[in-house]
């Protein structure tokens, strides 16, 4: 198994490679397109601010190639709100492959942003949650998140009920880390390995 | 529903895991890497490494550390220690710390405070501080708590909080080493003042200590080091007495 890790510097990328790597994948990590496309699998991390990151994807050509590919694409954190049609943050558009807005968490009743830690996921839908049990655990560190619309794969609740992952097609996405999910989400990126 | 986090601490010196009674009298306590591998299978929610050595040789050794922990581990890590400069900020991001700590460099120089964050994020980067309360005051200390400054806890605090520190880890030089519980009040105090997460230290001994920091310390976090690496306390028991008590924690 070939997978592709693109390569835009954003961020921690360590621990997602070491964790594919553990479960028998091989991994590249890249901005090459033709690397990319000849991939099996594509992950698409990203930690850091959207007006940036969306920047360093045109410099390579990567905002036109990521909503062209057929393989399975897991977006991770800010790879997933990218994947959208477009952030609060600093008012990015985004990929638009998701046609929702990504939005900044707005405290209700003194709730610290970001939202860091272990919070639980529920409603989960699509092969990469099966055998993870409702009200499982996983890590998310994040200021603005996608409101839960047609397309939420998983809820978790932070202020508001939002979107902790989703899913179209090819295209997954995670709000939280998988890679630093523990046992749960070594078992969703083994999920997205298999799909 | 957002879980009260247990970080376990591992102070590395040389490559070897230690842990200090308030600060001294450093005792071996196991490899760095396979204590955290043990702690992760356990179910710990979070680690903290700080390394101690503050020496080049140690230095080099802790990029080697970081690459290993996250090689090796699936849950977030922290890296603490001897960070004085954007560089060396930069250098463990890319070796694969989630989170770095600094101390006596963010006293030293504020600004770095502002400049990691904006470079890096404000996920990236924790503030520690280490105060004692003399009399009435909490002043704040540096250099492994060795030496004191002119600042007092709660105002440096909202400081750090203003230039972009995404937690706060407070160590109460007080309790630390101790046993006796953590610094609850002062805790509630900083949890009161801030929209960030706070982290507490020092002074964990008992099972109840961590409900009563949670509760009345008001914290987001708990962080301990010798009763987790002598087995004085094990992590599921300490979770399951936590969910009994009501407490939100991951399980």
């Amino acid at each position: 198994m070939n997978i592709a890790i693109i390569d835009y510097k954003a961020g921690n990328i360590k621990s997602v490679e070491a964790a594919l790597q553990r479960l028998g994948c091989k991994t590249a990590l890249t901005k090459n397109h033709d690397e990319i496309l000849s991939a099996d699998k594509v992950v698409f991390p990203g930690v850091g601010n959207a007006g940036a990151a969306m920047q360093a994807l045109k410099n390579e050509g990567l905002d036109t190639l990521i909503p062209t590919l057929k393989q399975p694409v897991l977006g991770i954190c800010l790879g997933m709100q990218l994947m959208c049609a477009f952030s609060e943050e600093e008012n990015t558009p985004g990929l638009g492959i998701f046609d929702v807005k990504v939005k900044k968490f707005v405290p209700k009743s003194g709730e610290k942003i970001p939202h860091m830690g272990w919070n639980d996921v529920f409603n989960l839908k699509t092969p990469l949650y099966n055998g993870i049990d409702e009200k499982s655990f996983v890590y998310f560190v994040h200021s603005y998140m996608v409101p839960v619309f047609e397309f939420t794969a998983a809820e978790c609740c932070y202020v508001e009920n939002f979107s902790a992952s989703i899913a179209k097609d090819n295209f997954f996405g995670t709000q939280f880390h998988p890679e630093k999910s523990g046992k749960t989400g070594l078992k969703i990126l083994e999920n997205f390995i298999k799909l | 529903m957002l879980a009260k986090r247990i970080i376990a601490c591992l102070d590395v010196k040389d490559g070897q895991t230690v842990k200090g009674v308030s600060f001294e009298n450093l005792r071996y306590a196991g490899d760095p890497v396979e204590l955290g591998k043990a702690y992760s299978e356990q179910g710990i929610d979070e680690l903290v490494y700080l390394d101690i050595t503050a020496t080049n040789e140690g230095r080099k050794q802790i990029y080697s550390l970081v690459e290993k922990v996250a090689q090796n581990l699936s849950i977030p890590f922290t890296i603490g220690g001897g960070i004085s400069d954007i560089k060396d900020a930069e250098n463990l991001l890319v070796y694969g710390a989630d989170k770095i700590s600094v101390n006596s460099a963010a006293v030293r120089n504020p600004q770095l405070v502002s400049d990691i964050a904006k470079k890096f994020g404000c996920q990236f980067v924790v503030v520690a501080i280490d105060a004692k309360k003399i009399g009435n005051d909490w002043i704040v200390h540096t250099h492994g708590g060795k030496r004191p400054t002119e600042r007092e806890l709660f105002s440096w605090a909202r400081e750090i909080e203003d230039r972009g520190a995404g937690e706060i880890l407070f160590t109460s030089m007080n309790h630390d080493g101790h046993q006796t519980g953590f610094a609850n009040e002062a805790l509630a105090k900083l949890s009161e003042i801030l929209t960030i997460p706070v982290i507490a230290s020092g002074g964990a001994g008992e099972m109840s200590h961590f409900k009563d920091v949670f509760t009345e310390g008001k914290a987001d976090a708990a962080l301990a080091a010798s009763i987790f690496h002598f087995g004085k306390i094990a992590i599921p028991d300490l979770k399951q007495y936590l969910v009994k008590e009501g407490i939100n924690v991951r399980v």
